[in-house]
């Protein structure tokens, strides 16, 4: 699943971060191809989350290289990675707590829009057509995501099943290229895993969106992930695909901190 | 579709500045009383008190602090900058207008007309705010609070120093008048300041002044109005919201503080040259904090964040000081005319003479007792902490339990 030109989507070489001398990545590299979902899994405080401050840029890792179709992402601010096409969803929900569901989803076209305060403010010409065409969009992804009767609602009064939905939502609107979501069935039922699983699948699918996934919830990431990377103690342990992943003995060690000889009993 | 009255069959209406008739209808019938209110003696069974002069200017301040209130609360209300640098754009885009408006003599005066200097007195308020700006809005929350606060302190020495704009401490200047001029002619194409006819109505300087200041209020609300629902607007409030969320997902944090500070001082800017050449003389103490504290309390009692809050919240402050004043002359009405329980009552409450006791001393500086001023500002700071408490979302969030409740009118659930 390599990319025609051979280049992949995102390549992350060697990078290395810490916190006043709390080191949160050492040398971590890994690759996402065009249309893949990667998966990322690894312990609490393993530096998953940390993976994905870096790409986006709110962490500067003090090394290494991270490449967006072979250009730097080093450097720039958080909302141009957005701009090359990164969206993201957050481990702890971080949806605009009090506009609307609607709002919320249209904050996300923000960067597929081009009006500005002088327009919008006249709501004259292309204000205006903007506002009216987004709208569409909007409502395609809320019927996708299947939320029609909470469009009007502030977010901040839903249930939590939904708030993580909605804030696929602000991500897909977002039109991106890569897709990265924190742990996106944490805290769900069972019955609301699988119609979240449903959805990621979907997006790679029909949407041909790239994702890195970053799950605690091993039946899931080992059902859908093509590939999977370990992460412990900021450190890369192993990457493959699922099937070699769960059999990886040093990926047993990390999780149950001895090397067990059965395999890790979550593991689909 | 009878029966289910609000559901939107289209996007644009949907989507439409107004979106139920109800409202339409409501802020029309509002409209056309606020801008028959001048006329109000002549209307039978208008609210005849409406039409009195001293409520003309009451009006007035209304709409001039509802330009402010607007402003501030796009700033801190919408894109959640607290911002105590009110005072200061608002002093400044009053002696923008002074010096651009008033006719030269021995203090600074271009004499230009009114369609140069309240564009200006938005216009260098906002240039100064983007330049000041970028150290500001670096800084968060409470931090941005104190940041603006040393504005209103640097705002006050130079206003107290520039005596050639300023008039100096405790003197202050005439500010120019609303007359429309083309250029620098005699007698001005239209003339609010004084007293008139109109389309066959007698109109006083007062009515005029309010209509005008009416007029510009509904301009600028229309403004904060756009700008809050379309892409600018969302990108403040996703801000406010969540700062690092709103960048990842796109706004440029830094631009959008910056642009919100700058729109916000415009708005000061005019709010403050509209007050001052209302007024007719300012002086630099008129820019102090207590001023931007003021707007402060607006916005918290009106509820921060929304349009209607903002204009809810200043009729609300600015109205209920006059009704405080009513109410203690009323009072004392009562106690000079005589006997009865109402009267011991009214005598316990508020002192007439110096040497009577009262809660209320109508005498200021003179005994014990609260002034009429002291009040107020106890009324407010208690009206403020029980909103935070009770209604955070303020006298917005009133309403719109009112309206929640008659949208399902006649059902109660
Ligand atoms: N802003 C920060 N300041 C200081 N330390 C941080 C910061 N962000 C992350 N860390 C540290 O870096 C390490 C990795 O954290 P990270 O959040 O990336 O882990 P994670 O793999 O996402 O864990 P979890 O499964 O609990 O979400 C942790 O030790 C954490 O305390
Ligand atoms: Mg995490």
């Amino acid at each position: 699943m390599s990319a025609a030109n051979g280049t992949p989507l995102l390549e992350v070489g060697d990078i290395s971060l810490s916190f006043k001398g709390l080191i949160a990545l050492q040398e971590v590299s890994f690759h996402v191809n065009q249309g893949e979902l990667f998966s990322i899994i690894g312990p609490n405080g393993a530096g998953k989350t940390s993976i994905f401050n870096c790409i986006n840029q709110v962490y500067k890792p003090q090394q290494g290289s991270i490449l967006w179709k072979g250009e730097s992402l080093m450097g720039l601010k958080p909302n141009q990675t957005a701009e090359r096409g990164i969206a993201r969803t957050f481990q702890n929900i971080e949806l605009f707590a009090h506009m609307t569901v609607m709002d919320n989803i249209l904050s996300g076209r923000h960067i597929r829009m081009s009006h500005g305060w002088v327009a919008g403010s006249l709501w004259m010409g292309r204000a205006k057509r903007e506002e009216m065409e987004n709208r569409f969009k909007v409502e395609d992804i809320i019927d996708f995501l299947e939320i029609e009767r909470w469009r009007k609602y502030p977010v901040g009064l839903l249930p939590y099943g939904v708030q993580k939905r909605v804030e696929l939502g602000r991500a897909l609107a977002m039109d991106p290229e890569l897709l990265l979501l924190d742990e996106p069935v944490a805290g769900m039922n069972l019955e609301e895993t699988e119609d979240m699983a449903r959805f990621i699948l979907d997006i790679q699918d029909e949407l041909g969106i790239s994702l890195i996934l970053v799950e605690h919830d091993m039946s899931l990431v080992m059902d859908i992930a093509d590939r999977v990377m370990v992460l412990d103690f900021g450190r890369k342990i192993a990457e493959g695909p699922p099937s070699e992943i769960q059999s990886n003995v040093d990926v047993i060690k990390a999780y149950l901190g001895t090397t067990g000889d059965a395999a890790i009993p979550e593991f689909g | 579709m009878r029966g289910r009255p609000h559901l939107h069959t289209s996007y644009s209406s949907d989507q439409a500045l107004m979106p139920t008739t109800t409202k339409k209808v409501v802020l029309a019938i509002f409209l056309v009383l606020a801008a028959l209110a001048p006329i109000a003696s002549s209307i039978p069974f208008y609210p005849d008190f409406l039409g009195h002069n001293d409520w003309m200017k009451i009006l007035s301040h209304v709409a001039v602090f509802g330009i402010g209130a607007l402003g501030i609360n796009l700033l801190t209300g919408v894109a959640g900058q607290v911002s105590l640098g009110h005072a200061f754009f608002m002093g400044l885009g009053a002696y923008v207008a002074v010096v651009f408006g008033s006719p030269p003599g021995d203090l600074w005066g271009l004499g230009l007309p009114m369609w140069i200097w309240l564009p200006m007195a938005g216009i260098i308020p906002a240039i100064v705010g983007l330049l000041v700006g970028p150290a500001a809005v670096r800084v968060r929350g409470l931090y941005l609070a104190f940041a603006t606060l040393g504005l209103v302190f640097i705002g006050e020495w130079a206003w107290r120093n520039l005596k050639f704009v300023t008039g100096g401490a405790f003197a202050g200047r005439r500010f120019p008048d609303f007359q429309w001029r083309v250029w620098k002619e005699e007698t001005p194409v239209v003339d609010f300041a004084s007293d008139g006819v109109w389309l066959g109505f007698e109109i006083s300087e007062e009515a005029k002044v309010y209509l005008l200041m009416l007029g510009f209020l509904v301009v600028a609300t229309l403004v904060a109005k756009n700008l809050q629902r379309t892409r600018t607007g969302r990108a403040f409030q996703a801000i406010r919201d969540r700062d690092i969320a709103a960048e990842i997902m796109g706004v440029d944090e830094f631009r959008y503080k910056l642009t919100a500070f700058g729109i916000s001082s415009a708005y000061a800017g005019v709010a403050g040259a509209l007050f001052a050449s209302f007024v007719g003389r300012q002086i630099p103490e008129t820019w102090d904090l207590f001023l931007s504290v003021e707007f402060i309390a607006i916005i918290l009692i009106g509820g921060a964040g929304t349009v209607s809050g903002a204009l809810m919240g200043t009729a609300f402050v600015i109205v209920l000081p006059r009704l405080v004043q009513d109410f203690t002359e009323w009072l004392s009405g009562i106690i000079e005319s005589g006997e009865g329980t109402l009267a011991k009552v009214a005598d316990v409450v508020v002192a007439i003479s110096p040497d009577d006791g009262g809660v209320i001393n109508t005498i200021p500086g003179v005994g014990p007792g609260l002034s009429v001023f002291q009040l107020n500002q106890i009324l407010f700071g208690l009206l403020i902490i029980l909103f935070m408490i009770f209604e955070p979302l303020g006298l917005y969030g009133i309403w719109l339990r009112i309206r929640n409740y008659w949208k399902g009118w006649p059902f109660t659930y």
